[in-house]
């Protein structure tokens, strides 16, 4: 029964982290920026789901809608106000735009935890599950949330597949990654590119967010947790590859289940932490790295 | 030419300053400050209801006919910026007396600072049984700091005491699981609950400490479910939300019954969507029971400008600013030895019940006297959105009831 429930919470955990890392990923594979407000912008929309469904009395459906939207809203400010300003410089040298972008977007998260804290408290917040109640998998009790959390998170990771291989837009963003100076010679505009991608990732940040907030309850003390969860499965998977963060997403989420189970739940992230050391030692590329 | 006319005229306000001091001082507020971590739900109970105690005295009149002014700072729930807080309060700010925070760590580092600029302190909400020990083993240099909330140890004897009524008597439980949080009240309050537990007849199956940190409460609930005791005895002030709401989502079938601060505030039953229903947590007032004539008009007032029920901290803190101003009218000054030497002689009844400090002999020197009559503790459950006081019987307010996922004995 035991191997059971960690198998079920495992899978459920791993792809909510699938899902929160695709973005991030994507983001960076498109236009090289890593951006470090990652957790803060789920936190915003888990507390934004939590704020309408609850306070405002909007239900849980509107609550959700009302995360994801903010959570979108927030990438185009992230992009417009910090990263395009730093990448459109003409002061910053071209080989230090990559950390400024990484500083100010760090720098933008605290902003965003503070604000948050601010005004809704740094107390956890639990948004309203779509489905209450529990079922039963061969004896684990599973509460329908838990599993509703795992299809969503796959359903939202289907479709962006489908975006990416199947629509002209995907297509040109794949182009994108893989040669964005082919592209702007085939007529592309890049910066409509760039567009896409942060709205993409604002969607899925989103909905990471809001799912989080619905399955584990998020506190905007978990920001920078969120954001280095989010950075290991990547650096984990190979910088850019999304099917890499997928595989990492797995990896890092049934560690973590299985060390809480085993041997602690206060060091359950500590295995993690380890086996990221030893790649960047032994295969600095991750497991499906281009390099 | 214009900073000589500025400096000029803060020559002659000086001037007229010195030559009639008496009027200036009476028109000084008496600033307390009052540090807390904001944006914590029992946190911000602190200021909220140090205000709320300042207004009303001040309405009345002041002390001595000066103002009380409350002095609020933000400790972030870490020690450094509590002593860079309390060092400005009392360097900068020049307050008289200072109400400190609900986190034990915290009010452990603050301590030596208050004996270091004699600055009169108490902590409205931290429970270390380290803070009153501190005073009783170096009395002279720690006699400013008073204890404004149960210790650890008290606390836990309180639970069990609800415990022997509510549990063993009523609910017929045999076996326990403790689940504390690992932070520095917690410790004591363990050692009280593993005796005290199997003293009234619950035997303790395990004892699990939990990092403030976890986020996924599923592999201990797990745990603890495997074990099948009667209930979970909580420890729990850092972690509220997430444990109670994974809890209810899980449907673990055994209660949780203890202590839980986040549960003693109303935002406590909005940010977890009520999953609290039918959580027992222990109080020393709540808003539904006159513990004396002044806690439910508190309550009421409170409720009617912050828009929520008061926290635990609140409470206290709001009997902390009397305290303070009491202490300070009957010294006739705001001299820190004065002030501590009236405040030791304190007879109040607030709105926790009846508080005297305890001698400097006592090892529980500067906390409050316990016992019936004076400070009791009160066991209250989340009942269809209200808290419901269920212990002790002569003060409850309802009776014990819980979600149909719980399993109860028999």
């Amino acid at each position: 029964m035991r191997p059971l429930q960690i198998l079920i919470d495992g899978f459920a955990i791993s792809s909510l982290y699938a899902l929160g890392a695709t973005g991030f990923t994507l983001m960076f594979g498109v236009s090289g920026v890593l951006n470090l407000s990652h957790g803060a912008i789920m936190v915003v929309a888990a507390v934004i789901a939590w704020y309408v469904a609850g306070d405002l009395a909007a239900g849980p459906y509107w609550g959700a809608l009302a995360g994801v939207a903010t959570a979108l809203a927030f990438a185009f400010i992230t992009y417009r106000v910090i990263v395009r300003p730093i990448q459109n410089s003409p002061s910053i040298p071209r080989e230090e735009k990559e950390i400024f972008v990484l500083t100010g977007t760090l720098l933008w998260g605290i902003m965003l935890q503070e604000a948050i804290a601010y005004l809704f408290t740094n107390n956890p917040k639990t948004v309203r599950p779509l489905i209450t109640g529990v079922v039963e998998i061969l004896g684990v009790r599973t509460p329908i949330n838990e599993i509703l959390t795992a299809a969503l998170s796959w359903i939202a990771i289907g479709l962006l597949w489908l975006l990416v291989n199947r629509t002209r837009a995907g297509k040109a963003l794949l182009a994108a990654s893989i040669n964005p100076r082919g592209l702007t010679l085939l007529g592309f505009e890049l910066s409509r590119i760039y567009w896409l991608v942060w709205a993409i990732y604002g969607v899925l940040a989103g909905i990471a967010g809001v799912l989080l907030g619905a399955f584990l309850g998020v506190s905007s003390d978990n920001a920078g947790t969120l954001t280095a969860s989010a950075f290991s499965i990547v650096v984990l998977g190979g910088l850019g590859s999304v099917s890499g963060s997928l595989i990492a997403a797995y990896v890092v989420g049934y560690l973590e289940t299985l060390t809480a189970y085993t041997v602690a739940p206060s060091i359950r992230t500590l295995p993690v932490l380890l086996l990221l050391v030893a790649v960047v030692y032994v295969r600095p590329q991750g497991l499906l790295g281009r390099r | 030419m214009r900073l000589m006319r500025t400096s000029a005229l803060t020559g002659a306000a000086f001037g007229l300053a010195l030559a009639i001091p008496g009027l200036a001082l009476a028109a000084d507020p008496i600033k307390i400050g009052v540090i807390a971590e904001t944006s914590a739900i029992s946190g911000v109970a602190i200021p909220n209801g140090a205000k709320l105690a300042a207004e009303e005295i001040n309405a009345a009149g002041g002390v001595n006919g000066r103002m009380i002014e409350i002095v609020e700072y933000d400790d972030h729930n870490s020690a450094a910026d509590g002593v860079r807080a309390f060092q400005r309060a009392a360097q900068q700010d020049k307050v008289v007396a200072v109400i400190a925070s609900y986190v034990s760590e915290v009010v452990l580092a603050l301590e030596p600072w208050a004996g270091r600029l004699k600055m009169p302190m108490i902590t409205p909400g931290a429970a270390s049984n380290d803070i009153t020990k501190r005073v009783h083993d170096d009395y002279d240099h720690m006699k400013y700091v008073f204890h404004g909330y149960l210790a650890s140890t008290q606390i836990a004897d309180a639970v069990c005491e609800g415990g022997k009524e509510l549990l063993i008597k009523q609910l017929k439980m045999k076996t326990a699981v403790v689940m504390s949080e690992d932070a520095a009240w917690t410790i004591p309050l363990d050692e009280e609950y593993l005796k005290c537990l199997p003293a009234i007849g619950l035997k303790v199956l395990d004892h699990i400490r939990l990092s403030p940190d976890t986020t996924d409460f599923t592999p201990i609930f797990n745990k603890i479910e495997g074990l099948k005791p009667d209930v979970i005895i909580t420890g729990i002030s850092h972690v509220g939300v997430q444990p109670t709401v994974q809890w209810q989502q899980q449907q673990v079938p055994i209660p949780m019954y203890g202590v839980s601060s986040q549960a003693t505030s109303s935002t406590f039953w909005k940010d977890t969507n009520g999953a609290a229903e039918g959580v027992i947590y222990n109080m020393v007032s709540a808003a539904d029971v006159a513990v004396t004539p002044k806690t439910i008009p508190f309550a009421a007032a409170f409720q009617k400008k912050f828009g929520n029920v008061p926290g635990y901290a609140a409470y206290t803190s709001y009997d902390d600013v009397y305290m303070w101003a009491n202490a300070i009218k009957a010294a006739g000054s705001t001299d820190p030895d004065k002030i501590v030497e009236a405040m030791e002689k304190t007879d109040y009844v607030g709105t926790i019940g009846r508080i005297q400090f305890l001698p400097k002999t006592d090892t529980f020197a500067h906390g409050m006297k316990i016992g019936p009559g004076y400070i009791a503790g009160l066991m209250v459950q989340w009942q269809k959105g209200n808290p419901i006081t269920i212990w002790p019987t002569e003060a409850a307010t309802g009776k014990a009831t819980f979600p149909a996922f719980i399993k109860l004995p028999n």
